[in-house]
């Protein structure tokens, strides 16, 4: 071509492609959000392995390790869904949140109120100590989603009326919900002066799987519990919110433009109070079903950051409700088989890294990536 | 390659030759020849979507060309960034303006630069970016910081940054869209300034009346190809554009039916409102409208129009008066309540607020009627129904989308406007409230939205247009009210340019009549 370009081609190296990189004009095909989802995904767990190598481990070793006991047996399979099931459920609680770009850090709050809502019941006591196991059941939801919904509504109605912001709100509410769980386990339910209150009675547990042990042997052991089917439910309601209801319009309509849902007539602030009231009453449901569930009293540590995890696992499922439950238990997997390779280090450092790929990840939703051979001079 | 001397002996500092660009589904420039001479204003000019501003993104590094050579002062050019393309001598001001609002004009200049490197020497930049204002004729106070500067001012800077950096091509893309009037003639006076300092300026544009009046050569593009390259300005017509750039002959004047005029529509009392920042910008205004009937609200940008159109949405507050419409007191009513009055806003602002950029083409559509039976059905919004509605309004509206499930961003203003006219007229308005419905759109869509508008106007609607283009408020309206400072000045019904015109200014129309006659 020309001896400008001839120049230019020859003077020093070159690669044998050209990157070009450009802002999008287009909608991306719908395959493609997902894939970077789990590329992301992919990309973490080989900075991992990187990681693994340079301390000396080997990296397949520890992955198939984490592998099998997270996935290599029912048994195993079941604790897995076990540690799934409170991540479902602030997964939910975060994407519905940030749908319409309120962001909720105070799931991990919301699930301590959760978890205390339900412990009221038990240890007030509002029902007596012999009420059908579904009576309680059914009160013990009702309650912890309500605590959890309470503890939505005060950044919620301060957004609203205010103009708060709830980042910064609901990060302070989730050390004031931990410190009011504290009050009680150390000072007005405490077992024993133990720093946690007494067990619950049986009737107030959610059945697990091993309870159906005597009729079906197979279940023996298991210790998946109904939570699960209400996370799996929930899931399912709120795909139908967000994507069918009059509500869900509305909230993707705000999300989008507040100023178009405004002229549309929609209220904004009415929706902001809603939104975090049910993102709440969902993470609540997590403290509740793990509280029900798992740990069967209520003490200081039950939750190894399931609320903020959350909010990963939002972002990993792109906010939507369904693949909400996917992510779940590929992090339910990462705690439960992270803690057999490493307490701590490799495993969160997953979560870390999935999450800070997963925002890169944007860049290419918005711009198109094209690699184009080098035209020959 | 040859290098195209034209019998001119002016330099060609850029010549693109043959430039392709493809995006997904369209070819935005096929094979387009753009040769810009030095010292020249070469207008750009063509429809929204046929390819100016990708054409000169590609010449600005923001975009690489799939074919073709592009040439800048004889050395063949293919920037791979803006930064590139700057280093060049090629800067690009782009519509949307890239500035930091609580920084200073100075600190917004050199904003990216190598230079200052560590220690930031305010007050001898400030003289720097002074002198060559001063030189341009680009008046803005260096040590201002962005929030208290004018969109105008604003412009200013975008070109001072463009020029401190070197620039000798200066691109402006549709510069004068978000501009006042007088400022549009102080942007010209820099332009002619620039070009007189050997400065060549692509001006792209689709308003025929400023490429008339500012370029010296003109090429057009249609649907991404070059209809007429660099012919002289002076050679050739406002019509004979309209048609290079439209592909067919453009009616200016537009069919006006004799429509009955009914009953009052829309009455409004005295009416009081504040602005965003809580200051007076209605007082007292009053005015009717009824059916069959567009009715003009004339006045310069700013003088309470956005306020008043607000109030009548019920999207802002009134403070005092009322408003009547079809007999039922609608002051301060929920915006929801307005819409099922049969209330209709067409929003100044298309992007801000009519319309929700990420949402598909279908959402944009049932904004007013999701709640509504067929689409809204209790808890649910049927999606078939909506997606068919949608569909039906997209053919009968000529929206030019791939699919309905487009997000909105994507689509271009006529495009946009189209949307959100099908969805306000679809609602078979009483009252149709249209804020500058043909601002920054080209003569083709200009025209098909009148058309709508006067189509309202003999289905029996009442409608209150909004406008700064004076041209289209008498060719179009019955008749016409001028507001200034927030107050009415009076009514004009020959559509008597003289007399609205003084009254934008702030004359009452008693006192010119008492003038006329004395």
């Amino acid at each position: 071509m020309t001896d400008a370009e001839m120049t230019k081609a020859t003077s020093g190296f070159k690669l044998p492609f050209v990157v070009n990189i450009e802002p999008r004009v287009d909608n991306p095909p719908k395959w493609y959000s997902p894939m970077l989802s789990v590329l992301a995904v992919v990309f973490a767990l080989l900075i991992g392995a990187l990681v693994i190598w340079l301390g000396g481990g080997n990296p397949w070793a520890a992955y198939s390790h984490i592998a099998r006991y997270s996935f290599g047996s029912v048994g195993v399979l079941s604790d897995t869904m076990v540690k799934a099931t409170p991540l479902m459920f602030t997964g939910l609680a975060c994407s519905l949140a940030f749908r319409m770009k309120l962001w909720n850090i105070g799931a991990e709050g919301q699930f301590f109120l959760g978890a205390y809502g339900a412990s009221l019941i038990v240890l007030l006591p509002v029902l007596p100590e012999d009420a059908p196991r579904w009576l309680f059941i059914i009160v013990m939801i009702v309650s912890g989603m309500l605590f959890g919904a309470l503890w939505g509504f005060v950044p919620g109605f301060l957004k609203a009326r205010f103009n708060v912001n709830e980042i910064i709100s609901t990060l302070m509410m989730n050390y004031i919900a931990i410190q009011w769980n504290n009050y009680f386990i150390y000072a007005v339910w405490s077992d024993h002066g133990f720093q946690l209150t007494r067990m619950f009675q049986r009737n107030a547990w959610l059945p697990r799987l091993s309870d159906l042990a005597e009729t079906m042997p197979f279940f023996r052991g298991l210790t998946t519990h109904m939570g699960l089917v209400f996370a799996l439910v929930a899931a399912i309601i709120l795909w139908w919110i967000l994507a069918k209801s009059r509500w869900g319009y509305e909230i993707r309509l705000i999300g989008d433009n507040p100023r178009a849902a405004e002229y549309a007539g929609i209220s904004i602030k009415r929706n902001i109070v809603l939104v975090m009231m049910l993102s709440g009453a969902l993470a609540g449901l997590a403290g509740m079903s793990e509280i029900t569930g798992v740990v069967h009293r209520l003490q200081e540590s039950i939750s190894p950051g399931y609320g903020f995890t959350g909010i990963i696992i939002a972002w990993l499922a792109k906010l939507n409700p369904i693949a909400v439950i996917l992510a779940s238990i590929l992090f339910g997997a990462l705690i439960l088989a992270g803690r057999e390779v490493q307490p701590a280090g490799i495993p969160t450092l997953i979560q870390g890294v999935i999450m800070v790929a997963l925002i890169a990840s944007d860049y290419f939703l918005r711009n198109r990536v094209t690699i184009t051979r080098r035209q020959e001079v | 390659m040859a290098k195209e001397i034209s019998g001119n002996e002016q330099l060609n500092v850029v010549s693109m030759l043959g430039v392709s660009k493809r995006f997904p589904g369209v070819i935005a420039n096929d094979h387009v020849d753009f040769v810009l001479r030095q010292g020249e204003v070469h207008a750009l000019l063509g429809e929204n979507g046929a390819g100016k501003s990708t054409l000169m993104n590609v010449l600005a590094g923001l975009y690489r060309s799939d074919g073709g050579t592009i040439e800048v002062n004889g050395k063949a050019a293919n920037f791979g960034s803006p930064r590139e393309a700057i280093e060049a001598g090629i800067g690009m001001v782009h519509q949307h303006f890239m500035l930091v609002p609580s920084q200073s004009v100075t600190e917004n200049v050199l904003l990216g630069l190598d230079e200052p490197r560590f220690r930031m020497n305010l007050s001898r930049y400030n003289k720097k970016i002074e002198e060559i204002a001063e030189q341009y004729g680009l008046h803005v106070d260096p040590a201002a910081k962005i929030w208290q500067l004018t969109v105008g001012e604003q412009q200013r800077v975008e070109i001072l940054k463009m020029l401190y950096r070197g620039a000798e091509v200066l691109i402006m893309d549709e510069p004068t869209a978000v501009l006042a009037p007088s400022e549009i003639e102080e942007l010209f006076k820099t332009l002619r300034s620039m070009t007189a300092q050997d400065k060549s300026i692509v001006f792209i544009s689709h308003k025929l009346h400023e490429v008339m009046e500012i370029s010296d050569r003109v090429t057009v593009l249609q649907k991404g190809k070059v209809t007429s390259s660099g012919i002289q300005t002076k050679d050739v017509t406002r019509a004979d554009l309209a048609r290079l750039m439209v592909g067919r002959e453009v009616v200016f004047r537009v069919e006006k039916k004799l429509v009955e005029i009914g009953d009052t529509v829309l009455s409004v009392k005295n009416l009081k409102a504040d602005n965003d920042k809580g200051l007076s910008a209605i007082n007292g205004v009053s005015l009717t409208v009824s059916q069959g009937e567009i009715v003009g609200l004339a006045g310069v940008a700013g003088n309470g129009q956005n306020e008043l159109a607000e109030t009548l949405a019920g999207l802002r507050e009134v403070l005092d008066g009322e408003i009547i419409v079809n007999d039922k007191d609608v002051t301060n009513n929920p915006v929801k309540k307005g819409i099922r009055q049969g209330i209709s806003l067409i929003p100044a602002d298309r992007t801000l607020v009519g319309t929700a950029p990420n949402l598909s083409v279908t959402d944009n559509m049932i904004m007013k009627n999701y709640d509504q039976e067929p689409i809204g059905q209790g808890w649910i919004v049927n999606s078939t129904e909506a997606n068919s509605y949608a569909s039906d309004l997209k053919e009968a509206y000529e929206i030019m989308v791939p699919t309905i499930e487009t997000s909105v961003r994507l689509l271009s203003g006529g495009n946009l406007q189209k949307v959100i006219l099908a969805r306000e007229i679809s609602s078979e308005p009483k009252l149709m409230v249209a804020v500058q419905p043909t601002r920054g759109l080209d003569v083709g869509a200009i025209e098909g939205v009148q058309k709508l508008i006067l189509a309202q106007r003999e289905a029996g609607a009442a409608i209150l247009l909004i406008s700064e283009e004076l041209d289209e408020l008498i060719s179009l309206s019955d008749r016409i009210y001028v507001i200034y400072e927030g107050e009415i000045m009076g009514q004009v019904d020959d559509g008597d340019i003289d007399k609205i015109g003084q009254m934008m200014m702030g004359a009452r129309l008693e006192h010119i009549e008492k003038e006329g006659v004395a």
